[in-house]
């Protein structure tokens, strides 16, 4: 096989080669004195389809230094001709060994994009030019060059491998397969980069094994900075102790945060609200939510709690049930803007499903204990209606929060005597998995809210 | 003063930055400069260009644009009270360290962080700029910004829109430890500033009427970093904070930083060695609740004493506690079993999964398949496999601890 342009002379000989026996064909590299062919190939059988996967791997096969690549590839190609999903079992032997040659393939790949390094040389004025000598242990040159025309796109560079020359310029990139020395360079940047490199090195946690296991001895000779790790290291433990030995400072006393002072007015209350600790669910809550709306509205409209939007954004009815709330009342002539929004509970009680923050129903001790902000609340804005929207705003409001459903549409009271109209959640709306259940749910809360602006008529007269 | 050079500058705030664990350039949006009218490329998953002697990768040019700050943070170097030289980059040093670096393939890109000066809208501003000027130049590598916790939300979107990650460190595991070691920080405020940028994120990805995105905002998401082993905070504490944050925020990352003594300390800490096996137990556990569905309370308990075991890795260790789930079938089980077999991760599972459709498999085929025998060995059942009474032995566990070790260094 040819050094450059390797692939598409292994796939040509190999389309011919398929059913050949891979017992029967001898791979070489050119460079290596392997004759051409020994026999003329026969001639290509029918067009060949190989599964998805196979021409990535075989393509990086390719690159393996000693050969093997070429014949595994050729035993694989051979034997998916008969079987056809030989590439998932990994358990094959052969498949293991593809993969296992493709695996040390790609490391190298990698750690020459990683360890590459570029000089600055002279240019030609327009364009800034770079070179840089890189020892790979395959014969990876062809596959990388892809990841360096495109990431550095805007300058000349020459990358040189022993036995490769790679040339990006004017941005045309060119392969010659030509045998070279290590070029004697140097950039004045290699200094500042050993400067970064001995600095972001934390000695109190030195871990040479797990440094040598990513960044092997071999690749150290061309890399500038690793000509600092025996001091780094050697000066590591001193270091440490002087730390340690060095007297110690007090920390300045920081002046105590200034605590909100107590303010009869609602932002003084949404102040105070965010210090709530007393019940367990503010632990696990990004804020408080505190109502909003008119401040002397006459109507409050309570709901269950802040759910995962409202707590990111920390405003009520924001998140989707908030949307569909208003939607419906827009729809039923209730002016959201007249009234004054806010929930029995201020903070987010969930559980967490994987990645997402489930709503779960607040507990009767956890509506007690915020009971007293929404009594706050009220005080501050008396309103002359309450609505309770689901049962635990029934709950905060009446002291009952069960079988909401046969108590919509009804008015009751509030210990202290204020009118609580009761109805149903709007998140119940988009719980209901049924489509004419739902409809008919969102019709009898539209008509619940449209009594609402009757209702305020007849206090009023 | 003698006026500070920029290798001066660099070894101060290099120094000062390598406190940050993260030095991911991984999970952002592709972009390259075939082109030739820029310079940079990402493919999504990082690139390590180096690793120092303390076994980190060194991914991105990770630096303060200043280590000068009002705060006073007890475990940071760079607290106020702090006696360290302090130095300052200019937007124009930032972007010609970054550029000059990167040209000659030492890095993926920028992480900045700074102490915060003058005022935390001043200070954010002066970073969105470097990012900003980086980006006007053609800059098409990674850039990872530290934002301020309270800078304004119009900063933060301007950073989000140049940034391929932000990050907010929430730096301690309990608001009573922020509360006692961090007086000016407000741990309400940085989870605030998370659900803001959540927020931000998923404004920008919904798709207009007209099926485009408003723009690319932190493709790569958010992150943050906890110091472990400074408080008295147990595993326990530390994991559940880091579901919560995850499944609050949808952070992409939650790194832990085992605390390590700094110069010039304050008195508040401790100067041990720093917990280096606890930091890592913590990396595999957070591994197992986010790519194992192990649920918290699996792995560590506060009957347990809240702490995750240092001897044997978390798995194991829950596999050790749980026998009478054991044996597993390698050819039957489903994959949620798969993945709780000590030894097999998802990608050995996805193989196993694939293979067995077309045969059994022995212990031999799992080797291939580049599963950790010894390990799963006494707990899984194949073609030509049983544990038999293994299972029930006593010293089973003392099978997988490694014998005491003097340390090198």
């Amino acid at each position: 096989m040819p050094r450059l342009g390797t692939h598409a002379a292994w796939r040509e000989a190999a389309r011919a080669l398929a059913t050949t026996p891979p017992e029967a064909v001898d791979w070489g590299w050119q460079d290596r004195g392997a004759s051409m062919f020994d026999a003329p190939l026969p001639v290509s059988s029918a067009a060949l389809s190989v599964p998805k996967g196979f021409d990535a791997l075989s393509r990086t096969l390719m690159a393996e230094r000693t050969g093997e690549g070429f014949a595994v590839s050729h035993a694989l190609l051979h034997r998916l001709q008969a079987e056809r999903g030989l590439m998932s079992r990994r358990a094959d032997p052969l498949v293991a060994r593809a993969e296992r040659v493709a695996k040390d393939v790609r490391r190298d790949i990698h750690k020459m994009h990683a360890f590459l390094r570029f000089k600055e040389v002279p240019g030609d004025g327009r364009r800034r030019r770079f070179a840089a000598w890189f020892e790979p242990s395959h014969r990876i040159e062809e596959t990388t060059a892809d990841f360096f025309v495109n990431r550095f796109g805007d300058m000349d560079w020459v990358i040189v491998t022993p036995e490769v020359t790679l040339r990006h310029l004017g941005g045309t990139l060119e392969m010659q397969a030509v045998a070279s020395g290590r070029p004697d360079e140097s950039d004045p940047l290699e200094q500042l980069w050993t400067t970064y490199y001995s600095n972001i090195f934390n000695p109190a946690r030195l871990k040479l094994n797990a440094m040598r296991a990513e960044m092997p001895k071999k690749y150290w000779k061309n890399m500038p900075e690793t000509a600092a790790i025996p001091g780094l290291v050697a000066e590591a433990r001193k270091r440490v102790e002087a730390m340690q030995a060095a007297p110690m400072r007090a920390p300045r006393t920081a002046a105590p945060r200034q605590i909100a002072p107590i303010a009869d007015d609602l932002p003084g209350l949404a102040v105070r609200l965010q210090a709530c600790t007393a019940c367990p669910i503010h632990c696990g809550a990004t804020q408080a939510v505190m109502g909003e709306g008119r401040p002397q509205a006459p109507v409050m409209i309570v709901g269950e709690q802040p759910g995962d939007r409202e707590d990111l954004v920390g405003r009520p009815f924001v998140g989707p049930a908030g949307q569909l709330f208003d939607q419906v009342a827009a729809r039923a002539g209730l002016d959201r803007s007249a009234c004054y929004v806010t929930n029995a509970v201020k903070h987010f009680k969930y559980i967490q499903r994987g990645k997402t923050r489930l709503h779960q129903r607040p507990d009767a001790a956890e509506i007690r204990a915020c009971r007293s902000w929404l009594m706050q609340e009220i005080a501050l804005v008396r309103p002359r209606l309450l609505v309770a929207m689901g049962g635990t705003a029934a709950e905060a409001l009446t002291g009952r929060g069960t079988g909401v459903l046969a108590r919509r549409g009804t008015l009751e009271e509030t210990p202290f005597g204020l009118p609580v109209w009761i109805t149903i959640h709007p998140s119940a709306l988009l719980r209901m998995p049924d489509a004419t259940a739902r409809a008919d749910a969102r019709r009898q809360f539209e008509s619940d809210l449209a009594a609402i602006p009757d209702m305020l008529k007849k206090q009023a007269e | 003063m003698a006026k500070m050079t920029i290798k001066d500058k660099l070894a101060l705030l290099s120094d000062a930055a390598k406190y940050d664990a993260s030095c991911a350039s991984s999970g952002t949006s592709t972009r390259g400069s075939r082109d030739g009218k820029g310079l940079g490329s990402t493919t999504g998953s990082g690139i390590c260009h180096a690793y120092a002697p303390d076994g980190r990768c060194i991914s991105l040019l990770k630096i303060l644009m200043t280590n000068y700050c009002v705060y006073d943070c007890a475990y940071c170097v760079n607290r106020v009270s702090s006696n360290v030289p302090r130095a300052r980059f200019t937007v124009e040093e930032v972007v010609w360290l970054t550029t000059e670096f990167y040209r000659r393939n030492y890095i993926e890109g920028l992480f900045l962080s700074s102490g915060i000066i003058k005022s935390s809208d001043y200070t954010m501003e002066e970073m969105v700029r470097i990012a900003e000027t980086l980006r006007k130049g053609g800059f098409r590598g990674y850039i990872h910004l530290k934002t301020i916790p309270d800078a304004s939300p119009e900063l933060i979107e301007r950073a989000g829109l140049v940034a391929d990650r932000l990050s907010i460190n929430i730096e301690l595991p309990t608001d009573a430890s922020v509360k006692a070691y961090a007086p000016e920080k407000d741990p309400a405020g940085i989870r605030q500033a998370m659900g803001k940028v959540r927020l931000t994120k998923e404004d920008y990805s919904d798709r207009t009427h007209t099926g485009r995105r408003r723009g690319n905002f932190a493709p790569a998401g958010q992150s943050t970093q906890m110091i472990v082993g400074a408080d008295a905070a147990d595993d326990a504490t530390i994991l559940g904070n880091s579901t919560r944050l995850y499944s609050s925020y949808g952070l992409k990352r939650v790194y832990y930083s085992a605390f390590s003594p700094i110069p010039d300390s304050s008195s508040v800490l401790p100067l041990v060695d720093p917990p280096l096996m606890r930091e890592h137990r913590l990396y595999q556990a957070d591994w197992l609740l986010r790519f194992y569905d192990f649920s918290l309370d699996e792995i560590v308990t506060r009957d347990a004493g809240g702490m995750l075991d240092l001897e044997v890795d978390p798995k194991l260790a829950w596999a050790l506690a749980n026998r009478d789930r054991f044996p597993v079938d390698v050819n039957r089980a489903p994959k949620e079993d798969l993945l709780r077999i000590p030894g097999f991760g998802t990608r050995i599972v996805q193989r196993i999964l694939k293979a067995r459709r077309s045969g059994a498999l022995g212990l031999e085929d799992i080797r291939r398949m580049g599963g950790r025998v010894r390990a799963a060995r006494p707990f899984v059942v194949t073609r030509d496999h049983h544990p038999g009474a293994r299972l029930d032995q006593a010293d089973l566990r003392a099978r997988f601890v490694k014998p005491k070790q003097m340390e090198l260094f």
